[in-house]
């Protein structure tokens, strides 16, 4: 009799009480869940955020550089992390128009970002990846890419040539309905 | 002793229940009629198995930092015991999976298993597909030598085309604005837990999904998918005529699988991993990116492609391709599996290989690149020995037109054959096209003195076509093999 009741006391107020639970323990799922997961989404996230503050990098001795002449010259990120090994460095295509004057190209291509090469002879920078060509001004000669060659800021300062870094040139969308 | 074993054999299955609740599954029944049709999807595990058991290796010597990357990874080719052999495994247990995943697809799909009532059969099959090709391109990129560091750029400008948030999804791929310190082990994570536990669920739901719903039927003309009975058909033809999968079907899984693994493991003993490319400098503009051979028609895709549909196929053949394969059986989830009455899905079938081969040949050939290695035309070719002829021969290598333009066999195959130039254009027709460049043709007017000029076009006057030696045919096809 009495175990009887027990069953009833417990069945009776079952449908409040499992309702309840479920609701609780979906919800506090749902808080860990929460807890867990969003610290590392702001973690994976904040890359996308953050300004990098770009910097002035020398590049040499403004004598060592031939008027007229187009060569490649390298330099480190403005914000290296420690373990970044070779991959702190970038590249550009740097000529000496004149006695003050300088231009630097970014080396990648317009197109899909490949590294473009200039080429002494046909005085063209040309791209490996789908066949860009570039004229000796950056911009674009022949091929698929979009706009012309990305530049540095360049200045001379003290005798010395300097690079401004930058992020990747990316050829973005946005201008959609100009094409 | 034999007794012993049962005995502890029994106490075990009593707890874990073997032949409780998973015997049923390994020898539930399946259709007899399939046969070796249905090998590919067990090979395609198989060849994940081994992709995880050396990639387990791989990782306990790989360190996926900035140049330490290339170096362990020289390390593991080059001294580690059984290095190059793992190694070897990995890269050709990546392609078998590659090939075995669209096998499959192209099989399931010319059969219409994916109708009733095994939609999400298909649907979580999809998934899995572009799961092995985006484990595919990261494993490329983590040789992290040259090719993997130019890989990087070119998903970042890829992804950046995407309206409104492409440079977003660019930055969170590089980690940062420019390929650095936190590149590669984003990558690194990608490849080796995300992606990974992706498959592990997709397949452990996919394989779940194939013992709920059974294994699917030779297509037949006459039985037309029907959902309102097509379970009770497909379960009584089951009951009279149908096997245990374990092992009168199994048997024939195992036997595909050795031949796939035994292939892995010759291919890695006999030709070893692929060659490590130059340093990971992104510096280096020496570089000749270029994916694995499964990318190859993509890549081929993107210089054919006028500009003005690029953005169309860059962001279109990914998300396009895999919305329409993963809404596929919602469309299209009755009616007949026979391949005979769907022509159409024959086609297209048929259409994708065709395109499939062509592109990947011109992906392979890259007929759109300039040939920087070019060697300079021999004398013998010129047809003079001194004078502006002679002088433009040369300079139509040191001026470049021979990066893009084939003479008799030497130079690149982006612009016209110049070897009857002589013949089809004129001399002012010449000088014009020069100064002025053309369709894809850059301008030379500003590279190029009148003396200069004056040469290269006396020199291509003389490209008329040589009727008297055959030779040249032959020689035009050991420069085509030749690629800068």
């Amino acid at each position: 009799m009495n175990k009887e009741s027990n069953d009833q006391t417990c069945c009776q107020d079952l449908d409040d009480r499992r309702s309840f639970y479920a609701r609780l323990s979906m919800i506090l799922s749902g808080v860990i869940g929460a807890l867990i997961v969003l610290p590392g989404i702001g973690f994976v996230l904040a890359p996308i955020f953050k300004k990098t503050e770009q910097k002035w990098r020398t590049l040499g001795k403004v004598d060592a550089f031939k008027e007229g002449a187009t060569v490649l010259v390298n330099f480190e990120d403005p914000s290296p992390e420690k373990w970044a090994g070779v991959t702190a460095k970038t590249a550009a295509w740097l000529r000496r128009v004149d006695d003050a004057k300088f231009i630097a190209f970014s080396i990648n291509c317009r197109h899909l970002g490949c590294p473009v090469r200039w080429e002494e002879g046909p005085e063209l920078f040309m791209c490996p990846c789908h066949g860009g060509v570039y004229y000796k001004d950056g911009t674009v000669a022949g091929g698929p890419p979009p706009e012309p060659l990305d530049r540095y800021q360049v200045r001379v300062r003290d005798g010395n040539v300097e690079i401004h870094t930058a992020a990747v040139p990316l050829t973005t969308t946005l201008t959609f309905d100009k094409s | 002793m034999k007794q012993q074993l049962q005995a502890t054999w029994d106490w075990i299955d009593n707890r874990i229940g073997f032949t409780e609740c998973m015997m049923p599954y390994i020898a539930h029944t399946v259709p007899r009629d399939a046969r070796w049709w249905y090998v590919f999807g067990s090979a395609t595990l198989t060849a994940f198995i081994v992709q995880v058991a050396t990639g387990i290796c791989l990782a306990m010597a790989y360190v996926p930092g900035g140049d330490e990357a290339y170096e362990s990874l020289k390390y593991i080719t080059d001294e580690a015991q059984f290095g190059s052999l793992v190694r070897g495994m990995h890269a050709y247990g990546a392609s078998a999976m590659v090939t075995l995943v669209v096998i499959h697809l192209v099989q399931v799909y010319l059969h219409a298993t994916y109708k009733y009532p095994r939609e999400l059969n298909w649907m979580t099959g999809v998934v899995l597909f572009f799961v092995v090709l985006g484990m595919a391109f990261t494993g490329q990129l983590l040789r992290w030598d040259a090719n993997g560091v130019w890989s990087v750029f070119v998903a970042t400008e890829m992804a950046s085309r995407t309206p409104y948030i492409g440079p977003m999804i660019s930055h969170f791929l590089l980690g940062g604005e420019t390929v650095g310190g936190s590149t590669l082990t984003r990558f690194f994570a990608y490849h080796v837990f995300i992606m990974p536990g992706m498959i592990f669920a997709g397949v452990g739901l996919h394989l779940f999904l194939l013992f709920r719903h059974g294994v699917s039927e030779m297509p037949n003309v006459d039985q037309p998918v029907d959902p309102a009975t097509y379970k009770e058909e497909y379960e009584a033809r089951l009951k009279k005529t149908g096997v245990p999968f374990w092992p009168n079907a199994m048997w024939r899984d195992v036997v595909f699988s050795t031949l796939v693994v035994g292939v892995i493991v010759a291919c890695a003993a006999i030709l070893g991993p692929p060659a490590l490319d130059a340093s990971p400098d992104p510096a280096n503009i020496h570089a000749d990116p270029m994916p694995d051979w499964y990318f190859w028609w993509y890549f081929a895709v993107l210089s054919l492609l006028p500009p003005s549909y690029e953005l169309w196929f860059i962001l279109g053949v990914p998300v396009l391709g895999f919305l329409v394969l993963f809404f596929l059986p919602l469309f299209s989830n009755k009616g007949h599996r026979a391949p005979s009455k769907r022509p159409w899905a024959v086609g297209i079938v048929i259409a994708a290989f065709a395109s499939f081969v062509v592109l990947t040949v011109y992906g392979y050939r890259e007929p759109w690149s300039p040939d920087f290695g070019v060697e300079e035309l021999p004398t013998s070719v010129i047809g003079a020995e001194q004078g502006p002829v002679f002088e433009g021969g040369k300079l139509v290598h040191s001026k470049g037109c021979m990066y893009c333009h084939d003479i008799n066999g030497y130079g690149g195959h982006r612009g016209p054959d110049l070897s009857n130039i002589g013949e089809q254009l004129t001399r002012d027709d010449l000088i014009i096209r020069i100064n002025n460049g053309g369709y894809n043709m850059p301008s030379f007017a500003s590279s190029l003195n009148s003396q200069e000029l004056t040469k290269i076009v006396d020199f291509l006057m003389t490209r008329v076509e040589d009727r008297t030696e055959s030779s040249t045919s032959d020689n035009a096809k050991d420069h085509a093999d030749d690629r800068g």
